[in-house]
């Protein structure tokens, strides 16, 4: 499977340098490995989700718990917890570090993920939310840890867009 | 029995535990009995009160988690209760009141009323603890059984559809949430 491991060992050390003790989790192809890495941390908290909405009632109550968290998820998955982001992590200025598989950009192969590709940066700039893109293994630690920043200081969801040039090994 | 009737009768072992509610009438009902610092009402968001508790009883072993559920609510997020059994931390208790009813938005039925389990389907999700209750006496042992119990616990109380005649209260969401985080950071110490 050409998701890069070297690129995924990247973003989970650079989550683990930024203190995150938590992930919650839906598998999705590209976040195969950092799942897998989570999963053989002793160090982490991996949380399978039925639904990605739920991972905003998790990290929301590990913050309040004094816990620092972060959600892995499909940008469709985005879209399927907008309705906790706004009337939990925006009305009660929760940070969150999303970190979101940005399916459906130039190059997408799969028919059906280029529908949510369209939306999904039109719907972060609706919604507020401060987004990047991480498309370069050089600025990975530093771009999570100014996400991570920022959301503690705003108190709001913070998102990072995996890109795929960073995530797939053509 | 009504919602309030059970709020008042477990009040006093709320001490010590941490706090989740539901929006609404769960709400507004345990503020009328007295807020503390250790509870946390999220008024929005519904079916994730659940999941906030899972979040709360994860980052933090030591300390007893306690979520005021309800039907329509859990409704909201049947999945969560797959998420709930898959890593049942001991340190929750869920309790579901069941109205069957969505009453703080006009009282229209919900599927309990016409036969869905709550109970059985929390257990059959892997719940490992599960019960409904009808009455304040069977509902006060039974979560205090639950709080004892040192194991996720799904406790479903058959409620009447009544509730309190507003829920706005004077205790704004954002104080709420950061006291509530604040005092967190001095529990269980």
């Amino acid at each position: 499977m050409p998701v890069s491991v070297a690129n995924s060992q990247i973003i989970y050390d650079a989550l683990k340098a930024c203190d995150v003790s938590l992930v919650s989790a839906l598998p999705e192809t590209w976040l195969v490995h950092l799942i897998r890495m989570a999963e053989d941390d002793p160090e982490m908290t991996l949380v399978r989700l039925a639904k990605e909405e739920e991972g905003v009632g998790i990290s929301a109550g590990a913050h309040l718990a004094g816990a620092k968290s972060a959600m892995l998820m499909q940008n469709h998955g985005f879209l399927a917890s907008i309705n906790g982001i706004v009337s939990l992590a925006h009305l009660y200025k929760i940070p969150l570090l999303m970190l979101i598989s940005y399916r459906g950009e130039l190059g997408e192969p799969d028919p059906w993920q280029t529908q949510g590709g369209g939306v999904t940066v039109p719907l972060l700039d609706t919604l507020g939310i401060p987004w990047d893109r991480l498309d370069d293994p050089a600025s990975v630690e530093h771009r999570i840890r100014k996400a991570q920043t920022l959301a503690n200081a705003a108190h709001k969801p913070v998102a990072l867009l995996l890109c795929r040039d960073l995530m797939w090994e053509a | 029995m009504q919602r309030i009737e059970a709020l008042r009768a477990i009040y006093p072992q709320l001490d010590d535990v941490v706090v989740v509610t539901i929006m609404g009438a769960v709400a507004a009902e345990l503020q009328s009995i007295g807020h503390r610092p250790n509870f946390f009402y999220l008024q929005h968001a519904m079916g994730l009160a659940s999941s906030m508790g899972l979040g709360i009883a994860l980052s933090r072993p030591e300390l007893k988690v306690v979520v005021f559920d309800g039907d329509g609510s859990v409704l909201m997020n049947l999945g969560g209760l797959t998420t709930l059994a898959r890593y049942r931390p001991p340190n929750l208790v869920h309790v579901v009141f069941d109205n069957e009813s969505l009453l703080s938005v006009g009282g229209f039925p919900t599927a309990t009323s016409t036969g869905s389990d709550l109970a059985g389907i929390a257990r059959e999700a892997g719940v490992p603890r599960t019960a409904e209750v009808e009455g304040v006496e069977a509902f006060s042992a039974a979560f205090d059984e639950a709080l004892a119990a040192n194991e996720l616990t799904t406790l479903v109380a058959k409620v009447e559809p009544v509730g309190p005649p507003g829920f706005i209260t004077d205790l704004p969401l954002l104080e709420n949430r950061f006291q509530f985080a604040r005092h967190l950071r001095t529990m269980g110490q």
